[in-house]
């Protein structure tokens, strides 16, 4: 049994430091709180966009409508996951939880790079096209997932490295979705590229970076 | 002894009064903590209780704290040892799930059981501690006969052989210089007498002491080379 001096003194050392603490709210409270921070910045990217053409091109087209849905989805349940893994105790199998919103938004977009009729209400790409997705994805996620990541480092994420992942996969995701309200083009292999890519290097930066500050 | 202090010492849930049930949990938990001891043996069946005296450590209770700490040390321990953490490295690691319980005790629900919650600490604490292990085992090598062998500087048999060899030709080669030279050598170079010193054994003058010397080492240059021992 470890009752060592050493292990007595750190004990008593903790004890004497003792501050009271608030439980956190529930994952889903805390992730909700996020999504509330997301449709805020989405509202102030809505007041310019053409609201009613968004609305008529994804009614028309079900792919474009399944591809929002699985992109908001994976946003909102990545977030979820991230949350929960944030607190010991919780199952890794959690973050599963996003990987079916994420399979509808991947097959939905490569649904409407083969669909023949075209998309109404959308323009011909610009030849920097997919970069400036590249670059929107980026940029707008780095402040959602700099809050996401200040929210999670008031729990005690185990697996700091899963749940920076799910944070950046969440933050993507709301990225994306933000993209598709200013976004009049129709699916193409190429814009899908480029919102993959972005998707994974919005992952990868944020796993890196998180990991370590939830490490700390 | 209150009824959650019994059940950690019996091993057994402790049961909330009905009369207490309108209460904050945190009120129960401070009453409980105020009065258990430490337990001597902690089973799974006393999990209300261990949860009790956390939600009441939530509330700043120190002693409670306190006594939680301790009763979870076996857990913890037994946790870690399963995980296949070596003997030497449990309680290392049983004081890292300390630290980690201090810093994570916000994120304990107060309405879910505290062991799984204890036991995902100290099986991720174990399994880093592992991982640190054997990064380090991959790192370093252990050869104990290279270890054994290494020759040290002042143990290097060929060097002491060339100093000593060195020494006797620095001795000959004294030995052939003129008597007012060997002298100054002997004086002031090999016993490191003082000029005063070697002027009053020898009856010379500081300065022919000087001369002398600086012939004699001259010489021995000579004989012995410019990068030689002398």
């Amino acid at each position: 049994m470890p009752d060592d001096v050493a292990l007595q003194t750190l004990i008593a050392d903790l004890s004497s430091q003792l501050r009271p603490v608030r439980a956190l709210p529930p994952p889903w409270r805390r992730a909700a709180l996020w999504c509330g921070a997301v449709l805020l910045v989405a509202s102030v990217f809505a007041l310019f966009a053409d609201l009613n053409a968004l609305m008529h091109r994804l009614m028309s087209t079900p792919d474009m409508w399944l591809s929002f849905l699985g992109a908001l989805f994976t946003a909102i349940l990545a977030a979820s996951a991230a949350f929960i893994t944030s607190v010991p105790g919780r199952s890794s199998l959690w973050a599963l939880l996003p990987l079916p919103p994420l399979a509808l938004w991947l097959s939905a977009g490569t649904a409407g790079c083969l669909r023949m009729e075209p998309a109404p209400g959308t323009v011909p790409e610009a030849p920097m096209h997919p970069m400036a997705c590249i670059y929107f994805i980026v940029m707008v996620s780095v402040p959602l997932s700099i809050l996401l990541m200040w929210q999670i480092t008031r729990a005690c994420p185990l697996r700091p490295a899963l749940t920076a992942s799910l944070a950046g996969l969440a933050s993507a995701g709301a990225a994306a979705v933000i993209l598709a309200l200013v976004h009049p083009f129709d699916a193409t292999y190429t814009d899908l590229l480029a919102h993959l890519v972005a998707v994974v290097l919005v992952v990868v930066g944020v796993r890196i970076a998180g990991e370590r500050a939830l490490r700390k | 002894m209150t009824a959650a202090a019994a059940a950690l010492a019996t091993g057994r849930a402790a049961p909330m009064p009905t009369f207490l049930a309108p209460w904050p949990r945190t009120a129960w938990a401070a009453l409980v903590a105020a009065h258990a001891s430490v337990p001597a043996h902690v089973t799974d069946t006393n999990d209300a209780a261990l949860a009790s005296l956390m939600a009441a450590s939530q509330a700043g209770d120190a002693r409670a704290y306190q006594q939680l700490l301790r009763a979870i040390l076996p857990i913890a321990a037994i946790s870690i040892r399963r995980q296949g953490v070596p003997p030497d490295r449990v309680d290392d690691v049983v004081q890292e799930v300390l630290l980690t319980i201090h810093r994570a005790r916000a994120t304990y629900d107060p309405s879910r059981p505290f062991l799984p919650w204890l036991r995902a600490i100290a099986h991720r604490r174990a399994i880093d501690a592992l991982r640190t292990h054997l990064r380090t085992a991959a790192r370093e090598i252990f050869d104990e006969d290279a270890y054994l062998n290494h020759p040290g500087a002042t143990q290097d048999a060929d060097d002491a052989l060339a100093r000593a060899d060195a020494a006797h030709r620095l001795r000959q080669a004294v030995t052939t210089l003129p008597p007012g030279q060997r002298q100054a050598v002997e004086l002031l170079g090999l016993n490191e007498h003082s000029l005063e010193e070697a002027a009053g054994t020898t009856g010379r003058t500081k300065g022919a002491l000087k001369v002398n010397l600086h012939r004699a080492l001259a010489a021995l240059r000579n004989r012995l080379g410019e990068g030689g021992d002398a």
